[in-house]
């Protein structure tokens, strides 16, 4: 403080507006720097190495009033807990052994048109850090970084369906955005009809938001919306959400869906992290299966790409 | 010599706990009034010490709260130099201000604080926010005493031990 050394009670004042504006426009310009994306990773990777402790310490009541909780839950409530819980893996382990079926001719076909990718899903178990971000921006943080193999990009999802995507990482932690983010969008299916659309984040947690579908496309109040897979970032057959509501739009041309999140995007302690093993080297590719020796590059390639992946598979879990 | 360098520790755990209440988790429809506590630990210290804490203060503090919360670097910082200007700028009259007007001064600067982060939201394309956006200055207003006697408190009593 300038100021400090004469009588600083009645000096008008306090700060000199020169040094305001030196701030701010440090401000502004890191703001700008760090919008425009690139220049500050490294600044971000290094200082969260030290935010991780700040995050445990922050999160240590929360983790402490559940350690208390679990201890004290009776017995009977634990055998209870127990029973519905084998009840839903045995039934979780039927539905399973079907899908293997139909994910092995699935293979067989696909493998007849000449492409497998897709089909491999790798998974990685991760816990939410027991902290709020602003609650008014749809992110969550993971306790998963780069060090356990996180990339940006990854799809993230809970028992009930997609949560979001991952869009930072430190060595760490993992940033997610939601997909109830307004900046997010999802490349999404009618279960029913097979209609494809895009959802988007409206910033509310329980809403998302499907324009432009044409008015005569199929699609009802109920229905429910997979991942469709294209763009190759989310894989496909995700539960997404379920259609609430239908409106014209504006132009009377389109219908606005409003769809409700399958995933609670509130709440939740652990989540999975999924991508699809066959695309190791990014979601570069977009579009259909290439047809048996229409393209015979990408057939050589394809032996090449199952080699890596499949032992990046041995540490992770790989999924049916 | 030694009372300074007291009060610099005191300062520095209320700004540590000031992050933690600010980053701990609560129910959703509690998280949404959660008070900028960083920025009113920041006040109170700019109004008591304003010798020690400056422009310089808030910005750093700004930079770290932008690290650890994933807001775009210099968000946080830009908002905690406006609202310490303003205070500074207005301290010699804030500092005789009674609690509850100075709880309805923070109130306003918590609103100030609000708009800006608006603008700045705004402007990198993040939407609207909610209703219950504006909710905190309101919870602002409310704590803003609690906080004020309590760490009047705390200072008096350190105070109190060290010259017996």
């Amino acid at each position: 403080m300038p100021s400090s050394g004469a009588n600083p009670l009645f000096v008008e004042g306090g700060a000199g507006t020169l040094k305001l504006m030196a701030y701010l426009a440090a401000a502004i310009m890191l703001m700008a720097a760090d919008h425009r994306g690139g220049y500050l990773t490294q600044v971000r990777e290094f200082a969260g190495l030290a935010a991780g402790p700040i995050y445990r310490i922050a999160a240590a009541p929360a983790a402490f009033a559940r350690y208390v909780s679990d201890r004290t839950t009776s017995r009977n409530l634990l055998i209870e807990e127990n029973r519905t819980l084998r009840e839903q893996l045995l039934l979780a382990n039927a539905r399973l052994d079907r899908l293997g079926a139909v994910q092995v001719e699935n293979l067989r076909l696909r493998e007849l048109l000449g492409g497998t990718r897709g089909l491999q899903l790798s998974v990685q178990l991760a816990s939410l850090v027991g902290i709020d971000l602003d609650p008014f921006r749809h992110r969550i943080l993971l306790d998963v970084g780069s060090r356990r193999g996180v990339r940006e990009g990854l799809a993230v999802i809970d028992a009930n369906g997609v949560v979001g995507q991952v869009v930072d990482v430190t060595p760490l932690n993992s940033t997610v955005m939601l997909i109830s983010d307004p900046s997010h969008a999802i490349p999404v299916q009618v279960v029913r009809s097979g209609l494809r659309a895009i959802a988007y984040g409206t910033g509310e947690v329980g809403r998302l938001e499907l324009p432009s579908i044409p008015l005569g496309g199929d699609v009802r109040v109920g229905d429910e919306l997979v991942t469709s897979g294209l763009g190759g970032r989310f894989p496909a057959g995700f539960k997404v959400g379920t259609i609430e509501t239908l409106n014209p739009d504006d132009t009377r041309l389109f219908i606005v869906a409003g769809a409700r999140p399958a995933a609670r995007l509130d709440r939740g302690g652990q989540v999975l992290l999924v991508w699809n093993s066959g695309d190791e080297d990014g979601p570069g590719f977009v579009g259909p299966p290439a047809e048996a020796g229409a393209d015979p590059s990408r057939n050589d390639k394809q032996p090449a790409n199952a080699e890596p992946s499949a032992a990046q598979d041995a540490g992770k879990e790989p999924t049916r | 010599m030694s009372r300074s360098r007291d009060s610099a520790g005191l300062l520095l755990a209320t700004v540590l706990v000031a992050f933690a209440l600010q980053l701990g988790p609560l129910p959703g429809y509690l998280a949404v009034l959660r008070p900028y506590w960083i920025a009113l630990v920041l006040c109170y210290w700019l109004l008591e010490t304003p010798d020690r804490v400056g422009l310089g203060l808030a910005f750093v503090i700004g930079l770290f709260a932008d690290l650890l919360f994933g807001t775009l670097l210099g968000e946080q910082a830009l908002r905690l130099v406006a609202m310490a200007f303003i205070v500074l700028r207005f301290r010699p009259r804030l500092r005789f201000f009674t609690v509850p007007q100075q709880a309805l001064a923070i109130f306003a600067l918590m609103l100030n604080d609000r708009v800006i982060v608006l603008m700045v939201r705004g402007l990198s394309r993040e939407g609207w926010p909610p209703w219950e956006f504006w909710l905190s200055p309101l919870v602002a207003l409310i704590v803003w005493p609690l906080l004020f006697v309590l760490l009047d408190d705390i200072r008096a009593r350190l105070r109190g031990r060290e010259s017996s």
